[in-house]
């Protein structure tokens, strides 16, 4: 398992460095350059600025600066809000996105599943129909309707939660976790779901009936191993959603994370913003990739043997 | 009053496409001691009469719609979900059909094997861990699994088919059930380790003294194993008696017909095979195949010697049999004969003319003078493409239809094979597998070939359509002057049709000889061993047979 | 059996297509998701002639209105018809949805085609790249794409199309792969059948039902993307319209006027549904394993 991880860890090194080339060729190839949206700089003053922040350096020499000072985890100073480094504000809008993506993942992980397993165990029933077509309706309500219809309801109208803001008041990570949730709880019901109907229909499971075992433990014991593997599989992709999800979030309730950091620099043309907090991503992205992945492998008794090595 | 009394059983399967009387009005009987085997061909209600009784049928569809099943006094049809769990894997225990698929590969096989013993706690009174791990060593021994302590916590891909049917078996006797049933135990094994599975339960059985169904669609099976025969047929029963009564003296038709269809014995006494130089020649042929598969640690580099240096020569006329066990190789020889797999080493020669090494496009015309007829009828036709199109591809192709003729050619073919001709315009999925294969050997004999391979082309088939595929094969090769390799893990089948038998194993031959002085004196041990584990439908031999195999 | 099928007289046969036909036919969910789409996509064509209001015609004086007979879902606060902007939006989302759709159709079945058929180290390089590009986080991709050649509909096309054409890669890769190995193209080459028969007659009709059905399920989820990104503003600029746009100024001012919000969101809900029942409907009718037999 841990030359499995080594191993992938290696592979994801020239994913890394594709992702960095192709964000800072982007960024740099962009028309117009960053402070043009300022109005009427003077020359000097600009020359000065260019000076500052490398620009005025061949276009290799700045990326290769900028690849040595991101291997030593320095992202460079922020284009926008002077004084601040990218590392800076990635660590002051990290914690609220994790966060959220946390609780997310648990309301994607907890109703989703349940549902799921609930579901397959009787299949075309009510009790099949019933979470799958909440699960269609989940899936084919965006986040950014969601949002706002929560809001509408449960905090304009009702008045039971607040209707914007993080950790300022009690009850105010609720709306942005079921919103930012739903969705992938619809998408990992349906997974389930799946999953589960085909380990139901295994030969293995006939034998665990004619063993004599109650059904509560055929289902725990024998067939939620096999059928929630798919669903351990998706963590990872649900995951780089999941942040992808958080810029439509954040900014609906106003919550001072990452996603809406971002979107902020894309609209301001924040470049060395933009470029680490996509690296950053990125490398997220990959780590959660490699852990789910490890996780269905090692629930998997052949493929852990396997990864451990022996033939 | 026997152990199991069941009267007049009716399972009907409630589809979308109509109401299917799986079971009609079935009435058996078993008592401690005896083995009763039903027997029949896909489709007769078999199986569904027995996993009836242990209520494991999908419902719906199923229902059971009438009868009684007297287990010890109890109906089983009618008890409730809670009792009728009691009964299983307790008092009546189930061994299925394929091994590789009825153990969870998830858990421990020891795990799995001491499952009955803690939910079953009442009966046996082993109730703590340790003591049901001893209990399961114990019986793991029993079946033969050598070092039982160290299997036990093994997963189940660690096993072999073969050893995982023991694992079953000693899982289905953990808990000394009074009835067991075996659901086609052997079906899916080669036939040396069938010779061993079958001795297994049936000296456990003698030990123990338990009542058995047995399962089975293989007469010969059925021969040396049975105390009793039920012969089942579209859900009815055709004939129930003692298995003397039903294997020589039987009255009935359907039986007759089934008897009559097994293989058995030889057919031809003179070889068809022709003098002169022979059609196919292969010269140290090998067939390696790189196995790219990719692990979870990265893509490992593999040979597997699929065919390992092998000679032959076919003559014109003759039907040359290829027989193996799973992955012998058998396969692989036609395919790289015909250059359908890519040989490593070695030549091929057709009618004088080396063939290997010839580009695709040099190898065109060659193609429609050998053919391949294969083995899973329901994968070898385009389910997209009507039997006319199916028919029609090669001879257009090949120009040896115009569209003026083609109409004509195919209704030829399709006569030729046996299939009506009001048949044309319909899909490969709306005809039945016996069907299916007459339409996959008119394809091939469409280009006029001089050589077949025919791979497995039976396997899949019930023993009475077997019996009709065989003889349209026989009747074909001597209408149209075919030259044939035949290749099968079915002795029977395969010395029934030969002139001349080769025996495969581990990518070599073993051994080739005439078809009947091979069978009278087979010359190596493992030919020897594979001839001896052939179940033989005569109860009074293979009674003996089948405990005096030494294996 | 054998006999019974012998002695019917010379009849049709039902391909698996027409099978396929009749089991949608009974699946009302996927035949109302069907009408749906064909609804929308005729309103969307007709527009411009039934349209009730100009698309730009406001009326300041009236402002926002809720729904009433002379307009059935209201006016925004320019006073503009809200059904005459929630059918000019439908054009622009339809037609990202199938144009986009398009794209990743032809990328990935291109790719996935010549992957599976050329095999070995072709196809494990460009499967590499597939891989490679799955752990690449998109959505923010997109995002950067749009910031920098600014907000260009032709860009969000090819935007989304990269996005969605991996997973239809692996789906059509899968299927050649599958059925390489399937006996009946085995049968075909050992008939000396040239290669492009072979993908013409055997490989292409039987790889369809699946592209047919992952095509039906990618069209909701680029539309969604699209409304996404036009919501955050950066997918459609004004004055061309979306319903995700449309939802977006919807929200500034859903707490005064909530049918700006409702409406557009729930035409976008309904679309989403329609399009998804289909494509399950669709795939439980192709389904191989449920037309056998």
């Amino acid at each position: 398992m841990f030359r499995f991880a080594i191993n992938r860890l290696l592979q994801a090194i020239p994913v890394l460095l594709v992702v960095i080339s192709i964000t800072f060729l982007l960024v740099h190839s962009a028309p117009g350059g960053p402070f043009s949206a300022d109005k009427a700089v003077p020359p000097e003053v600009l020359k000065a600025l260019e000076a500052q922040y490398k620009l005025d350096q061949p276009l290799w020499q700045q990326y290769v600066g900028y690849l040595n000072d991101v291997l030593h985890g320095d992202f460079g100073p922020s284009f926008k809000y002077p004084g601040r480094t990218v590392n800076e504000l990635i660590a002051s809008g990290l914690p609220a996105t994790a966060e959220l993506a946390f609780y997310a993942m648990l309301v994607a992980l907890f109703i989703g599943a349940s549902a799921g397993v609930v579901a397959a165990t009787r299949p075309n029933t009510l009790q099949d129909y019933l979470p799958m077509s909440a699960a269609m309706l989940g899936i084919c309500m965006p986040s950014f309707l969601l949002g706002p219809l929560l809001v509408l309801v449960f905090g304009i109208h009702l008045e039971w939660v607040p209707v914007s803001g993080w950790g300022d008041s009690a009850g105010d990570k609720i709306l942005p976790a079921i919103t930012l949730g739903t969705g992938y709880a619809a998408y990992i019901a349906r997974l389930s779901r799946g999953g589960m109907l085909e380990v139901l229909s295994q030969d293995y499971i006939r034998t665990a009936r004619a063993k004599g075992l109650p059904e509560s433990l055929i289902i725990a014991k024998h067939a939620l191993r096999g059928g929630l593997i798919p669903v351990i599989a998706f963590i990872g992709p649900a995951f780089a959603g999941l942040l992808g999800g958080s810029f439509v979030v954040e900014t609906i309730f106003q919550i001072p994370g990452l996603g809406r950091f971002y979107v902020q620099a894309a609209f301001n043309r924040d470049y060395t913003m933009i470029l680490g907090t996509t690296i950053f991503f990125a490398t997220l992205i990959i780590v959660f990739n490699l852990l789910s992945d490890m996780l269905a492998i090692w629930l998997n008794p052949k493929l852990r043997q396997e990864a451990r090595g022996d033939h | 009053m026997a152990l199991l009394e069941v009267n007049g059983l009716k399972v009907y399967f409630h589809t979308r496409d109509g109401l299917v009387k799986a079971v009609d009005d079935v009435s058996f009987s078993v008592d401690s001691g005896e083995t009763l085997a039903i027997v029949g061909e896909s489709g007769s209600g078999k199986s569904v009469t027995c996993y009836s009784l242990l209520d494991l049928l999908p419902k719906p569809p199923a229902r059971i719609e009438g009868g009684t099943a007297m287990f010890d006094g109890v109906d089983l049809l009618s008890c409730d979900a809670n009792s009728m769990r009691h009964f299983r894997g307790n008092d009546i225990a189930m061994i299925f059909q394929d091994p590789m698929t009825s153990l969870n590969p998830f858990l421990t096989v020891g795990e799995q094997l001491i499952e009955p013993l803690i939910y079953h706690p009442d009966k046996t009174r082993i109730q703590t861990r340790s003591n049901a791990r001893l209990r399961a060593i114990e019986l793991l021994d029993e079946v033969g699994i050598i070092e039982p302590e160290k299997r036990f916590d093994c997963y189940p891909h660690e096993f072999s088919g073969g050893m995982r049917q023991r694992v079953m078996i000693a899982m289905a006797l953990i808990n000394e059930p009074r009835l067991l049933i075996c659901d086609e135990p052997t079906t899916a094994l080669d036939v040396t380790i069938q010779a061993q599975i079958l001795k297994l339960i049936k000296q456990l059985q003698q030990k123990r003294n338990v009542a058995v169904i047995f399962i089975s669609h293989d007469l010969g099976v059925v021969a040396g194993i049975a105390d009793k025969v039920m012969v089942m047929c579209n859900g009815t029963v055709r004939e129930a008696a003692d298995t003397e009564s039903v294997f020589y003296r039987t009255e009935n038709d359907y039986t007759k017909k089934l008897l009559a269809a097994i293989p058995e014995g030889p057919k031809v006494m003179e070889t068809r095979a022709q003098a002169g130089a022979p059609l196919v020649e292969v010269t140290n042929l090998k067939t390696y195949f790189k196995d790219y598969s990719k692990g979870v640690a990265g893509t490992q580099k593999r040979f597997i010697k699929a065919v390992d240096g092998v000679s032959l020569h076919i003559q014109r006329g003759e039907i040359l049999g290829l027989v193996g066990e799973s992955g012998s190789g058998k396969s692989t020889l036609g395919r790289s004969i015909l250059q359908l797999a890519p040989i490593t080493e070695g030549t091929v020669s057709f009618a004088g003319t080396q063939i290997s090494g010839m580009s695709p496009n040099q190898l065109v015309p060659w193609r429609r003078k050998m053919q391949m007829i294969f083995q899973d009828p329901y994968a070898s036709l385009n389910p997209r493409m009507t039997v006319y199109e199916t028919l029609a591809e090669p001879l257009l192709y090949h120009g040896i239809a115009t569209r003026k003729t083609i109409d004509e050619q195919v209704q030829h073919l399709m006569d030729d094979v046996g299939l009506a001709r009001a048949n044309m315009r319909k899909y490969p999925h709306e005809f039945s597998g016996g069907q299916r294969q007459r339409i996959a050997i008119g394809r091939a004999i469409a280009t006029k070939p001089e050589l077949i391979i025919a791979d497995e082309p039976v396997s899949a088939l019930d023993v009475t359509i077997q019996a009709q595929i065989l003889d349209l094969i026989l009747n074909l090769v001597e209408r149209h002057n075919l030259t044939m390799m035949f290749i099968s893990h079915d002795l029977s089948v395969v010395r029934y049709i030969s002139d001349r038998v080769m025996v495969m194993n581990k990518g070599v031959i073993i051994e080739t000889g005439d078809t009947e002085s091979l069978w009278a004196d087979p010359q190596e041990k493992y030919t020897r061993e594979l001839l001896k584990a052939i179940p033989l439908a005569d109860p009074k031999l293979e009674r003996e047979r089948v405990l005096s195999r030494s294996l | 059996m054998d006999r019974v099928i012998l002695e019917k007289t010379d009849e049709r046969g039902s391909s698996l297509w027409q099978d396929a036909w009749v089991k949608l036919r009974k699946n009302r969910l996927a035949l109302w998701g069907l009408a749906v789409l064909v609804i929308l996509c005729v309103v969307s064509l007709l527009t411009p002639w039934i349209a009730p209001y100009g698309y730009e015609e406001q009326d300041l004086i009236l402002g926002a209105t809720p729904p009433s007979a002379e307009h059935w879902l209201g006016t925004d606060i320019f006073g503009r018809d809200m059904l005459t902007r929630i059918m000019y939006g439908g054009r622009v989302s339809l037609t990202v949805g199938f144009i986009a759709t398009g794209v990743a159709l032809i990328i990935g079945v291109l790719w996935g085609a010549i992957a599976g058929f050329a095999g070995g180290r072709v196809d494990a390089v460009m499967m590499r790249i597939v891989d490679i590009l799955y752990a690449l986080p998109f959505m923010i991709f997109i995002v950067l794409l749009m910031v920098v050649f600014g907000r260009n509909i032709f860009l969000l096309f090819f935007a989304i199309g990269a996005v969605e054409w991996l997973t239809m890669a692996r789906i059509v890769r899968g299927q050649v792969m599958a059925l390489r190995k399937q006996e009946f193209v085995e049968a075909a080459y050992s008939l000396g059948l040239s290669q492009w028969i072979i993908i013409r007659r055997h490989i292409i009709p039987n790889t369809l039902g699946p592209v047919i059905v992952y095509t039906t399920l990618t069209i909701p989820s680029v539309m969604l993307l699209e409304a996404f990104l036009s919501f955050l503003g950066l997918g459609i600029q004004p004055p061309q319209s979306s319903w995700g746009l449309l939802i977006s100024y919807g929200v500034e001012t859903m707490e005064e006027f909530p049918w700006l919000l409702i409406f557009p969101g729930l035409t976008l809900s309904l679309t989403l549904f329609a399009l998804n029942f289909l494509g399950d409907g669709l795939r439980d009718a192709l389904d191989p394993r449920t037309s056998k037999d």
